[in-house]
């Protein structure tokens, strides 16, 4: 076992966390850090519930060990909304038009679809669902999430503040 | 959580290669991670030493030789790759075979080197690149060499590679004038799903004249290649 003495910034934060090697993100996150907002599902990758940003980039934190971070910009599901806790353009586009239902996938949906709209603020329905593809929602509520992330885009273009 | 290993995280391939030799068979490397970090989740692989290229900057990074073969680092990502302009000017094919890769985050993570080095039969990669005759280039103990994709995976699960060897790029030739190429995969079920059968093909329509006694001898020919994934 070797420890690695990992430096980053969590939703802005600036952490310092020393894990052994074969740490994951998902558990430096959840267990580490107490940042339960990202949840495991599949634990293999395929699902999506665990989504998270690292320096922008969309990736699994099941899949990505930890040692990995040093150095990078993380962001999850809680660092979506203001410190004050005003919702952004998505998170309310998802309460406003029934973006879920039972709620464990929401937090990855949230974040997947944050990534989609940094790089395609209008996206067409064909890009939303290629896109949005791999975050499974075991309710079946797919209409909901691809209508509230159309409404999210619809707010930007009108000049909201975007996701 | 996966067994403990002792981590190493070197910023040459030199280094890599030293630390590849120096503990063989109990060292495993890792690029993105998304295959072995899986391996090692499942407990199918429980190496003693990792050997993490993430640092190795010399390994990222797509460009276009003056000769005009395109060349991909080894940890250059799936998404790397499908969003390169580089690659789409070289072969558009390529670029669109890289996008139907299971999903954005996996794309965004899994490299070119490490899904090779892996030498699953389903995956996509392989064919669309052997029909544009590319090629594996490897860092050993004896040197630098290069080998054609199609001679790469032996069997499930195992390449050609030599121990202590590690895939430090792809390079793929220019195309000729008019050469067309396409890839296709069968996906019964869902989108992020492994192919059940996938194809690429590449085509080259040729016209040539010989000269012979002054006369003119006009050719005109088809050159093709199809590679197959392996069928399930």
């Amino acid at each position: 076992m070797s420890q690695q003495l990992l430096r980053f910034r969590v939703n802005g934060v600036a952490r310092e966390v020393e894990v052994p090697a074969e740490r994951l993100l998902i558990d430096l996150l959840r267990e580490d850090l107490a940042l339960t907002g990202t949840k495991e599902g599949c634990s293999v990758g395929v699902c999506g519930a665990c989504s998270v940003l690292v320096d922008g980039v969309l990736l699994s934190s099941c899949l990505l060990p930890a040692f990995r971070v040093d150095g990078a910009e993380i962001r999850t599901v809680e660092g979506l909304a203001s410190k004050e806790g005003r919702l952004t353009p998505l998170q309310q586009a998802f309460i406003d038009h029934g973006g879920f239902q039972c709620g464990i996938c929401t937090p990855g949906q949230l974040v997947a679809a944050t990534a989609l709209l940094a790089e395609d603020p209008q996206p067409t329905d064909d890009a939303i669902r290629h896109f949005m593809m791999g975050n499974l929602c075991r309710c079946t509520g797919y209409q909901g999430i691809v209508r509230a992330i159309h409404a999210a885009a619809d707010t930007a273009a009108d000049g909201g503040v975007r996701a | 959580m996966t067994a403990p290993y002792e981590l190493h995280a070197p910023t040459t391939a030199r280094e890599a290669l030293e630390l590849l030799d120096r503990h063989g068979e109990d060292a495993h490397v890792m690029a993105g991670g998304t295959s072995l970090v899986l391996l090692m989740r499942q407990g199918l692989v429980r190496p003693g030493h990792v050997v993490s290229l993430h640092r190795v900057g010399e390994l990222r990074g797509i460009s276009r030789s003056a000769e005009g073969w395109l060349e991909i680092g080894a940890l250059a990502t799936h998404r790397e790759i499908e969003r390169s302009p580089l690659v789409r000017a070289h072969c558009p094919m390529l670029a669109e075979a890289f996008a139907k890769i299971a999903t954005v985050r996996i794309r965004n993570q899994a490299t070119l080197g490490g899904n090779l080095a892996h030498a699953d039969p389903a995956q996509d990669p392989p064919p669309a690149l052997i029909v544009l005759a590319a090629e594996v280039l490897v860092l050993g103990p004896r040197g630098a060499r290069a080998i054609p994709v199609e001679e790469l995976s032996t069997d499930i699960f195992a390449t050609s590679l030599e121990p202590g060897e590690l895939i430090v790029g792809v390079r793929v030739p220019p195309l000729p004038a008019g050469a067309r190429a396409t890839y296709r995969k069968y996906l019964p079920r869902t989108e992020d799903d492994y192919a059940t059968v996938s194809v690429a093909a590449a085509t080259v329509a040729f016209l040539a004249s010989i000269q012979s006694h002054g006369t003119n001898t006009f050719i005109f020919g088809i050159a093709r290649m199809i590679a197959i994934s392996s069928v399930a």
